[in-house]
Order: structure tokens, then sequence, then C-alpha cells
């Protein structure tokens, strides 16, 4: 009977007309399947916690990413801050002021480009749009603000001295 | 089950309808019988036929179920459907060989025999089968059955479709299979 049964399709077997091959979930079964997945979540969220706690003691390189005459008035410049891994993007969107942010788009990573002709940092992927003044949301999916890069004015060079995740300066 | 066997002999049916007062009588299903009843040739003879449901090997209303409604226990009674699940959308009614299985509208849900289980799970005989005076309908061990002259049946081919039951049916002695040919009962005035 079995043997013959295992040759029959996936949906005979799933949809299987005898009474013993029902798999009904017991009270208890409930129970530890609810018990064990929250335990998961306030162990998952503890740990996110305790990262947040590690990273937010975390000191940031001071480095020089460019000089400040290289970059024109409404220009642009591409850098790596803190790591090598991550792109920055560096505006000049006038004589005097110089800001910096991370690159990455806080919805799904993808890269952030300047627009200078609507005077805001936008993602191409899904059109989230973020102000130049603070890296605030102007619209789209993304729910948090491009973490800033304080940046330092030190005679004709431009140094890097953290990043800001939030505006609040968490 | 408990060693009996279930054997209808529609030629022993005297048409007093016990079984059907019998089936209605149970608590699980109160008011609503589950015996299938019929005149056969009303104009022309006084026979009737009660029959349960055969619990075939390979339930075909099991296999269109399409809310996997219709479960089949270890012990080959196919049992009447579940009503968390049912949907009354009459599937079975048209695609069981026998016209078991009934809708009951009030219910929305399908209702057939399930051979009284909560009777013959503790080795008591079904309702139908304790009332029935002329034992067209039966409950009954091997020995018992042997002593009958008609022969015990169960394999009834509809043309080339062969249904294995659960359920004997009393053939005339020297038959090995019921035989019928649905199509000749679907013209007017039956076969010839």
């Amino acid at each position: 009977m079995k043997s013959e049964r295992s040759r029959e399709p996936l949906w005979r077997e799933e949809f299987s007309i005898f009474q013993a091959d029902e798999r009904y979930v017991s009270r208890r079964q409930l129970t530890k399947f609810l018990t064990l997945t929250s335990l998961a979540m306030f162990a998952g969220n503890f740990w996110i916690l305790v990262k947040s706690w590690i990273r937010a003691g975390v000191s940031y390189p001071v480095r020089t990413v460019a000089q400040a005459e290289e970059i024109p008035v409404g220009g642009v410049k591409l850098f790596e801050y803190p790591g090598p891994q991550d792109q920055c993007i560096l505006l000049r969107p006038s004589e005097n002021s110089y800001v910096a942010y991370s690159q990455k788009c806080t919805h799904l990573s993808c890269a952030v480009f300047y627009s200078a002709q609507n005077r805001r940092l936008e993602c191409p992927c899904h059109q989230g749009y973020f102000s130049i003044e603070d890296g605030s949301v102007l619209q789209g999916p993304p729910t948090r603000p491009l973490p800033r890069v304080i940046l330092e004015r030190r005679g004709a060079e431009l140094v890097a001295i953290r990043v800001q995740e939030s505006p609040e300066g968490r | 089950m408990f060693g009996y066997e279930f054997y209808v002999d529609t030629s022993r049916c005297i048409g007093c309808q016990s079984c059907v007062k019998a089936c209605e009588e149970c608590e699980t299903h109160r008011g609503v019988s589950m015996i299938n009843f019929d005149f056969l040739d009303r104009p022309n003879t006084i026979a009737t036929a009660a029959f349960v449901c055969f619990h075939c090997e390979d339930p075909t209303c099991a296999e269109v179920c399409p809310a996997d409604a219709i479960k089949k226990g270890e012990d080959g009674i196919v049992q009447s459907s579940l009503k968390p699940r049912c949907i009354a959308c009459s599937n079975c009614v048209l695609a069981c060989p026998f016209g078991i299985p009934k809708i009951v509208p009030e219910y929305e849900q399908m209702m057939k025999c399930d051979m009284c289980y909560d009777r013959t799970s503790v080795g008591k005989r079904p309702m139908c089968a304790t009332v029935c005076p002329s034992q067209a309908l039966a409950y009954l061990g091997p020995e018992e059955i042997a002593r009958r002259r008609e022969k015990p049946v169960n394999t009834v081919r509809f043309g080339n479709e062969i249904v294995r039951t659960k359920v004997f049916l009393m053939a005339p002695a020297g038959h090995d299979e019921i035989a019928i040919d649905i199509t000749a009962y679907m013209w007017e005035g039956g076969p010839a």
C-alpha cells in the first residue's frame, strides 16, 4: 500500500483521502511554537539592542577627503568613509557650504546621486529623494535619513570627522 | 472490525423503511436519514431497495472532493464529510457511482452513511441492521452469511470501471461480480 502510494504525484500525498495521513497541529505543538518563536524574537531584538550599544562607541578615523577648491560650486565628489567599502558623496551646493552623506539609500542601498537641477539627492531605484540640507527624506519609500558625514574645514582641506546616523545625533 | 461485515440483499427488502427511521434516531445526525431508500419501478412493482454507503476501496467521492473533506479511515470506513471543510459543492453527489452522498441544504453539508461509526467502532451493529426485520441490511459474521443461498459480492462493474467495496451485495449464486450497464438505464424506460 505504502510503496504503491509513494509512486503517486505529490498532490495525492498532500491531499490524501486517508484519515491516517492527516496531520493535525495539537494544542501543545502550537504553544511550543508560539513560545519558541517569541523567545527567538526577544533574543533577536536583544541582540540588535546590544549591537547598537556597541556601535555607539565606535570611533571614526579623521581623514582628509578632498581639497576645498577641487570641487566647483554645484559639484560633487565621491569618496569612501569610514571604511573602503562605504561610498559617500560630497556636495558643494553653494560657495561656502560643503555637505557629505553616505551614498547608500536607506531603503534598499542603491547609490544616490546629486541632482543639481532639483537640488536634492535622488535614488534612481524607487524615486526616494533626500534633502541636501540634512539628508532627510523628501519623498519615496525610505523612512530614515541618509547618514551624514560630519566635515571640518582645515585650511584648504576638507576633513571627515565622523558619521552621524540620524539628525538627532544618537 | 470485530469480524463482522455489512451485507445488502435487496431481494429481501420489504419496504418497511424501519432502517430509514432507525437511522434518523441516531444522535449524531438526528432527523436526517442516511439510508438510500428507493422504489425500484413503482408503476409495475412494489419492489423496494434500501442501501447504505458501500465504502469503496478507492472512494470516488473522496477523490473528487476539492475541499479534502471526505476521509477514509484505516478500518475502510469512508466517513461523512467534515463539517469545517465541506463546501456543499455536490461533486461527491455527482461522482458516486452508487448515488449515496446527499447534500443536506439546511446544513450546507454533504452527509452520508458512515456505517454508524460510533457503534461499529465499539463492536455494536449499525442501527439499520439491528432493526431490519428481513435482514436485507445485515451486519453478520462470515459463518452466518455462508448459510445463505446468495453469494456475497463486493465487486461491481460499471462498464469498464471496476469498483471494489467494503460492503457486500448479495448476488444470485454463480455470480462473482455485479455488472451494471449504466448507459442502458439512462434511456427512458430502462433496460429492456
